[in-house]
């Protein structure tokens, strides 16, 4: 009985912090009046209301997280989130039938139209690398550059120990062991960027950028990153491209690319922040986070936002979603690093959180 | 006319005591109303479901126009040839038959010829129950235990076979464990239960007395069943099969998961491939504009495939049963 209680002051004593924390963050945050209104909706009233959301499965671990820990914030809040896509998301949100998407790319200009005129704000929320997992006994540390990755995924080098591996990698003992690809089977805003991110950085590329690309015929397909993981992990000779996430998950060992800078990079949230802090941002926030120039970048990184409409149809609709997104970009950045995705770097946060104020009704 | 004379024949039966006597004109027609709304409902949907579908989907018949049989899909650079799904459709359903039809047909006429009823029992559950495990079941089944152990099988066939002219192009390398011929069998355990059960039924209506009639000339049991119940229970059977292929053409999630995901058309059966409804599921998600289109086309044609396969099958079981009834 006793301990109960303490349980419970102990509880509210986190929440009140937390609530605190949240306030002071958007408040030191946001320039002029964004700190007011987004201040007053988490300190003061408590919101009460359901906000749902589809989209991205990229985000779909920090979302569930966030989620858990934002009941600790606003209890009479429910926010769902549901994967299924970015496509998806857009589609539900042109559609009317959700609060927000999660997108990993920007609206396509073919499903503008869709939107109807209705302004749509970008809020970044998230970036992470996508690994390159392979499963090579005796192989520690594999350097790969972009045009050697190209080559690969077209099918054009298929041996392990071809020239172009070994000499990248002069000290490791690189066996004749054929290369087995692993992609992904359903579309995905990771190959969208995997596809991408060659077409910037390989001249060599051919295959083109979209979210299903037509891999060479030999080429094994898994479902999602987990399928991904799953088939490099059972496969010698295996390369895929897993998001680090997974990859961590799975044990795999993922190889350093070769950046703009022209340095080798390992995948880690760091290097992922690092890469994005110098992509070019527009003024709508949209950007991306691949390729970045610092020199300990890891070129493979890719970034998801929240779409939300600038109007909402209630006051109500709006204070929450600006509290849930403040949170998402205040005390919840804090949960990524944990789930292996990489914190915003901080002047896009900044950016972000000014832009709250624009929800309106 | 039927209905009409069969609701008055039921009338006077079902009023005991002569008090309700005025009310079952009205209450008569209520009910017809009902049941003509309930079935019309369902039609209504599913021509809704055809028109909106097709809406959707008119941007790909419009952009591709032929080409909408083309034999590349590849979204990257904006073509959309349906052929490599439909040709994956076909050749799944006709593996799935291959192996399903001889083991169903064998599991019927087992039941209704061979044992005795009391042990008939237990092996028509175990069948049925086969028909109770989900869809994605299957499937997680399928990838994660079935393909990497039969991965080895199929490589050493195809080793095997390989510079041998026809099974050389059939079962030679390329192989995979995700493969046309994967998802084929993982297709022939989820149709069998229900080719098994029609059949049965057809089989079971064979009369004794014919069955009878043949011992009596001194016919062996296989004889009879070759001169009697085949015969008799034909095309029957047939409409069962075709049932069967009806659910193996729109088969999703089991066959997304372990068909390999690779649009080609290629006679090598151990190979990844791709069909209609797997592609639907795997590509939806993110698809957008003539993409999103093509799917929904793809959804159209297998709609209108599988409303065909469904037609063909009723019309020979019920001129099977004509027959029957005339014999």
């Amino acid at each position: 009985m006793q301990r109960r209680r303490l349980q419970r002051t102990t509880a509210l004593g986190l929440v009140a912090a937390l609530a605190t924390f949240a306030a002071a963050c958007s408040s030191s945050g946001g320039s002029g009046s964004s700190s007011s209104s987004s201040g007053s909706g988490s300190s003061s009233s408590a919101l009460s209301g359901t906000l749902n959301a589809s989209g991205s499965t990229f985000q779909l671990t920090f979302q569930q997280a966030a989620i858990q820990s934002f009941k600790q914030v606003q209890q009479g809040m429910t926010v769902n989130y549901g994967g299924g896509g970015s496509g998806k998301g857009r589609t539900d949100l042109a559609s009317g039938v959700v609060n927000f998407a999660g997108s990993d790319s920007p609206i396509p200009s073919d499903e503008t139209a869709n939107f109807k005129g209705k302004k749509v704000l970008y809020f970044p929320v998230i970036v992470g690398p996508i690994t390159m997992s392979y499963n090579l006994q005796g192989v520690s540390n594999l350097k790969l550059t972009p045009e050697v990755i190209a080559d690969i995924f077209q099918g054009k080098i298929t041996k392990w120990n071809d020239p172009a591996i070994a000499s990248l990698n002069s000290g490791a003992k690189l066996p004749s062991t054929p290369i087995t690809l692993a992609v992904r089977s359903d579309s995905s805003g990771t190959t969208a960027n995997f596809s991408l991110f060659l077409m910037t950085a390989a001249k060599n590329w051919k295959l083109g950028s979209s979210s299903t690309i037509n891999w060479p015929k030999s080429a094994h397909a898994g479902n999602g990153n987990g399928g991904v993981a799953q088939i490099v992990k059972s496969t010698p000779g295996a390369i895929g491209y897993v998001d680090y996430a997974d990859a961590k998950a799975s044990g795999l060992s993922f190889a350093s690319v070769k950046n703009k800078a022209g340095n080798f990079v390992a995948p880690s949230p760091a290097s992922a922040s690092a890469s994005a802090a110098t992509a070019t941002v527009a003024p709508d926030l949209t950007f991306a986070a691949i390729w970045g120039s610092e020199p300990n970048a890891y070129p493979i990184t890719y970034q998801s936002w929240d779409l939300v409409y600038q109007k909402q149809s209630s006051a109500n609709t709006a204070k929450m979603l600006q509290a849930y997104i403040g949170y998402l970009l205040g005390a919840g950045q804090n949960l990524l690093p944990q789930l292996g995705y990489a914190k915003l770097p901080a002047s896009l946060d900044q950016k972000a959180k000014a832009q709250l104020s624009q929800i309106g009704s | 006319m039927s209905a009409v004379t069969q609701t008055g024949q039921a009338a006077p039966g079902s009023v005991p005591a002569g008090g309700l006597a005025a009310r079952p004109g009205l209450a008569d027609r209520g009910f017809r109303w009902l049941a003509l709304g309930a079935g019309l409902l369902v039609l209504v949907i599913l021509v809704l479901i055809a028109i909106t579908t097709t809406q959707q989907a008119s941007s790909w018949f419009s952009t591709e126009g032929i080409k909408i049989f083309s034999t590349t899909w590849n979204p990257a650079a904006n073509q959309f040839g349906a052929l490599p799904f439909i040709y994956g459709t076909a050749i799944t359903a006709i593996i799935a038959l291959v192996i399903s039809v001889p083991v169903s047909i064998g599991i019927a006429l087992l039941l209704t010829e061979v044992v005795p009823r009391r042990t008939a029992r237990p092996i028509v559950y175990i069948v049925d129950l086969l028909a109770v495990v989900p869809s994605v079941v299957w499937g997680l089944w399928g990838i994660l235990v079935f393909a990497p152990w039969i991965q080895h099988i199929y490589a050493s066939i195809g080793s095997g076979v390989n510079g041998i002219p026809v099974l050389g192009s059939l079962f030679g390398p390329p192989t995979s464990g995700a493969s046309f011929f994967t998802a084929g069998i993982i297709l022939a355990f989820m149709i069998t239960p229900i080719v098994t059960s029609l059949s049965r039924e057809v089989i079971a209506t064979v009369p004794s007395i014919d069955r009878e009639g043949a011992y009596a000339l001194g016919a062996t049991r296989w004889e009879m069943i070759r001169g009697v119940v085949w015969p008799h229970s034909q095309g029957g059977v047939v409409g069962a099969i075709l049932l069967g292929l009806g659910r193996a053409m729109g088969e999703t999630i089991a066959v997304a998961l372990v068909i390999g995901s690779s649009a080609t058309i290629t006679s090598h059966l151990f190979a990844p491939g791709y069909n209609m409804p797997a592609v639907i599921a795997n590509q939806f998600g993110e698809a957008t504009g003539v993409w999103r289109a093509g799917l929904m086309g793809l959804g159209v044609l297998l709609f209108a495939f599988t409303i065909i396969v469904n037609v063909v099958a009723r019309a020979t079981v019920e001129r099977s049963a004509r027959r029957m009834r005339g014999a």
